[in-house]
């Protein structure tokens, strides 16, 4: 896995002209991206740019009326275990009534199939999960008495546990203490070290050379995908943004 | 008590937990509604299967009802998408169109149905006993426990089966997806069933009354839990208890089992509203007061060990300076004494050291705002309140 992938492999993610619309109102139109094995990408974005719906779409979540997604050359469907997605926090009820333990053994349900109950070796793993993002002791912790940043990190722990190739995130840094973004980043980055693909939609422009390694600009069209240090800069993001942005590339 | 008074009870008993299952879901995946939809637009299905089949339990009967109870989903679903309306709009629009062609069918045809409206609002589980399975000549018992029973070792089985994937598709749809379970599949599963379990109840309870038995155990044992098997149990054992009191308020009170069996599912509610640790209103109140007391406490300490003059640390001056009435005044001196935070010296307060290790940690709580430091610090109130 740490080897760089050679030419003949397939890219982790593949993504032909996509189009997705809501109504009539286009949210992506015409997507052609290309993420290669190994990259820790920023997708960033104004509101509205369709960043969310992205990662739906590459997950089979919404269907696109036009287009097509391949996972490491096979659509999605048929690479459902290569695949781990963190969600926004927002997107479930944290009164359901279970505790952190719990949500994190949901990351193992993918690999059981249907029927089959998770026993003491996807517990092993969860446990190990909570560990690995600092949430150990509050394993047997209602989820709504969770902080944010702590059911963040929950969500976290669920993807790794599912212990996939590619990591889909969803805002993962919405909300959360600068502890919580830092112990984050570092999984992140540990993540990317063992030869993972991550794709985490990202807002805050400042820390993008920082913490990534690539990015793709993304404005209901693709504007730009690559190394950061190749196009991080002034003029894809005024591109992205519409207006003159002056942030870009100091690192 | 006799073999009928039984037989209703257990009818009772199995309606109830038959419900309570499904009853569940609906409520944490905030579709408790739809079962009111359900149990009202399943009439028209039951009054065809009966023109049909011209027996209420027989299968068909209930297949074909159940069946109008899934598609009142799908049509709301679908008016919902439409993005013109809401769901409690379109719940709103479905159901008394169907619930309605269900009563015209029954008044043009009154003359020669066994049915008629009082009995699809109410059921009349007092009768049930009296149309009994026979097979052969000998008697297998009442025809609706029959048919209940056959509903509720599904719901069970499925409920066995599946309960990983339901917990799932009900906490986080879109990660169900993404690992390849189906919620389409999942919730469409749990509708079918709903509907089969209200048709079965239908005989029983009514088309009103079937949504007591849905809503209200599930809603009562989620102000007790934090845990679905829990959740689930306790619904299960609140539908039991209302069944069987129920019945034996009915008699007392000569009513409806049914409108019975509601009123102690109500009443249940409203004591565990009020009475139920952690989320009830009384213990909310309650912890509210004590958090109160607990953060004069520590505002006490943080200005005890702000000033070190004399007369800043003066009792009556505190009282004055801090702006508390006198019981509370006394009730902070007392806790904070009775725990030796402070010892009073001619009315002059100091901190003692544990005091003042308690009120440094308080203080890199408030600042540094460290999790960790928090847990510590409901750790040290805990010991506090003992």
């Amino acid at each position: 896995m740490n080897n760089p992938a050679p030419s003949t492999r397939p890219p982790a993610i593949q993504i032909d002209d996509l189009t997705v619309a809501y109504n009539y109102k286009p949210v992506l139109w015409d997507i052609d991206l290309t993420i290669p094995e190994g990259v820790l990408m920023a997708i960033v974005g104004p509101n509205g740019a369709g960043k969310s719906t992205l990662i739906k779409s590459i997950l089979g979540i919404i269907k696109p009326i036009a287009g097509s997604v391949q996972v490491f050359g096979k659509p999605y469907k048929k690479q459902v275990d290569k695949v781990a997605y963190v969600p926004q926090k927002g997107s479930v009820d944290w009164d359901f009534p279970t505790v952190a333990l719990d949500v994190v053994m949901m990351g193992t349900y993918g690999g059981l199939g249907w029927i089959k109950r998770p026993g003491q070796k996807e517990k092993k793993r969860a446990l190990e999960a909570l560990e690995k993002v600092g949430m150990l002791s509050f394993r047997d912790r209602q989820i709504s008495q969770l902080s944010g940043g702590q059911q963040q990190r929950i969500f976290l722990a669920r993807a790794l546990v599912q212990d996939a190739a590619i990591y889909l995130m969803d805002e993962p840094f919405q909300g959360v203490d600068a502890t919580t973004e830092r112990a984050i980043v570092n999984i992140l980055k540990e993540l990317r070290q063992s030869g993972k693909t991550l794709v985490v939609v990202h807002h805050d422009l400042q820390t993008v050379p920082e913490y990534f390694d690539w990015v793709t600009f993304l404005n209901v069209k693709s504007i730009a995908s690559g190394p950061i240090r190749d196009i991080f800069n002034d003029d894809n993001l005024t591109k992205t943004y519409g207006i003159n942005y002056k942030v870009a590339t100091k690192g | 008590m006799s073999g009928t008074q039984i037989e209703i009870q257990l009818i009772a008993a199995l309606v109830a937990v038959a419900c309570a299952i499904p009853g569940t879901f609906l409520v944490l995946r905030k579709m408790a509604m739809i079962s009111d939809a359900i149990s009202h637009s399943i009439l028209p299905g039951i009054v065809l299967g009966f023109f049909l089949t011209q027996d209420l339990n027989s299968p068909l009967l209930i297949l074909l009802a159940a069946l109008t109870g899934v598609i009142t989903v799908i049509l709301v679903e679908a008016i919902q998408r439409t993005g013109l309306v809401k769901e409690d709009t379109a719940i709103g629009l479905v159901f008394p169109a169907l619930f309605s062609i269900g009563v015209i069918l029954i008044a043009r045809n009154a003359n020669d149905v066994h049915l008629d409206i009082d009995a699809v609002l109410l059921g009349e589980l007092a009768f049930a006993p009296f149309d009994r399975l026979l097979v052969g000549g000998s008697d297998w018992g009442p025809k609706s426990l029959w048919v209940i029973g056959t509903i509720l070792t599904v719901t069970l089985t499925l409920l066995l089966l599946f309960f990983k994937e339901l917990k799932l598709s009900t906490f986080d749809a879109g990660l169900a997806a993404t690992l390849g379970f189906s919620p389409l599949i999942l919730h469409y599963g749990l509708m079918t069933v709903s509907s089969v379990t209200v048709v079965g109840a239908f005989d029983a309870v009514g088309a009103v009354l079937v949504v007591a038995l849905i809503i209200a155990p599930a809603a009562t044992a989620y102000l007790l839990t934090d845990d679905l098997r829990k959740m689930l149990l306790l619904s299960c054992g609140f539908g039991v208890f209302a069944a069987i009191a129920g019945y034996w308020l009915a008699n007392l009170l000569d009513a409806s089992i049914a409108g019975s069996m509601s009123t102690v599912l109500g009443l249940l509610f409203f004591v565990v509203y009020l009475f139920a640790p952690g989320q009830g209103v009384l213990s909310s109140l309650f912890r509210e007061r004590r958090q109160r007391l607990e953060v004069s406490l520590l505002v006490f300490l943080l200005h005890l060990q702000n000033h070190q003059e004399k007369r800043e640390r003066h009792v009556n001056h505190l009282r004055e300076h801090i702006n508390w009435q006198e019981v509370r005044s006394r009730r902070v001196l007392d806790l904070a004494r009775k725990n030796n935070l402070i010892t009073i010296v001619d009315d002059v307060v100091d901190l003692t050291p544990k005091g003042q290790q308690f009120t440094d940690e308080a203080l890199s709580y408030i600042t540094t705002n460290k999790e960790t430091a928090i847990e510590e610090l409901k750790e040290r109130f805990f010991l506090f309140r003992g």
